[in-house]
């Protein structure tokens, strides 16, 4: 199946981009997600943490998604 | 309990955020005010890029607010965020709670900053006059 994730921050300069097109099998969960994401972009390991946020929630573990989920990587967050 | 949490892409206003929790209700009012420091570990910074992923930004700021609303006895609570290039001394954050009693209002004002910074996902990027580097991103 076909997805987008958004990028952000750094990881949207990595990805060169905000928003990665990928296909995937279906029944793909976050945590193999993350693991293409970076075999595609090494530098994203390099980074001091990558949450996964599907349907803006962080995800917590892995969860298996779903055709239309939003999903965004989130590198170490630095608001305020 | 009143509450009032954006994102912005202009100029922050300090006094509307003030107004937004001043009620007779309320004998004290916290707020907390981040703005861009012209240096950082000794280098001059030139500006600061913030960048939000919005939609997900407000709701974790709306969770804080909850939670706070649940930790204390506030009266009211705005957090506003600036996205975009700000330059030194430019507004970054503004938080403001209002509750009967200051000590509700002072704990937290600083409970909402410090989680805002841990898990909230806006992002920033200093800019030097010979480089720039996203805060945080590397251990």
């Amino acid at each position: 199946m076909k997805i987008e994730i958004l990028a952000f921050g750094i990881a949207r300069e990595i990805c060169g981009g905000r928003l990665i097109e990928m296909d995937v099998r279906e029944g793909i969960d976050t945590d193999e997600l993350r693991l293409l994401l970076t075999e595609a972009f090494p530098a994203l390991s390099g980074l001091a943490q990558l949450s996964t946020a599907v349907n803006g929630e962080y995800v917590i573990g892995a969860v298996v998604l779903n055709p239309g989920d939003e999903i965004a990587i989130i590198p170490p967050v630095s608001g305020g | 309990m009143t509450r009032d949490i954006q994102i912005y892409d202009i100029p922050l206003d300090l006094t509307r955020c003030v107004n937004t929790v001043s009620d007779t209700g309320s004998g004290g009012i916290q707020v907390f005010i981040g703005n861009v420091r012209n240096m950082t570990g000794g280098k001059s910074v030139v500006r600061l890029e913030y960048e939000a992923y919005d939609s997900m930004a407000l709701r974790e700021m709306e969770k804080i607010a909850n939670d706070a609303g649940e930790k204390w006895e506030i009266t009211g609570v705005v957090i506003h965020h600036r996205t975009g290039v700000l330059e030194t001394g430019d507004t970054a954050v503004i938080i403001a709670v209002g509750a009967v009693h200051r000590h509700a209002a002072i704990e937290a004002c600083r409970y909402i900053i410090d989680t805002l910074k841990t898990t909230v996902p806006i992002w920033k990027k200093e800019v030097f006059e010979d480089g720039e580097v996203w805060v945080s991103a590397y251990p």
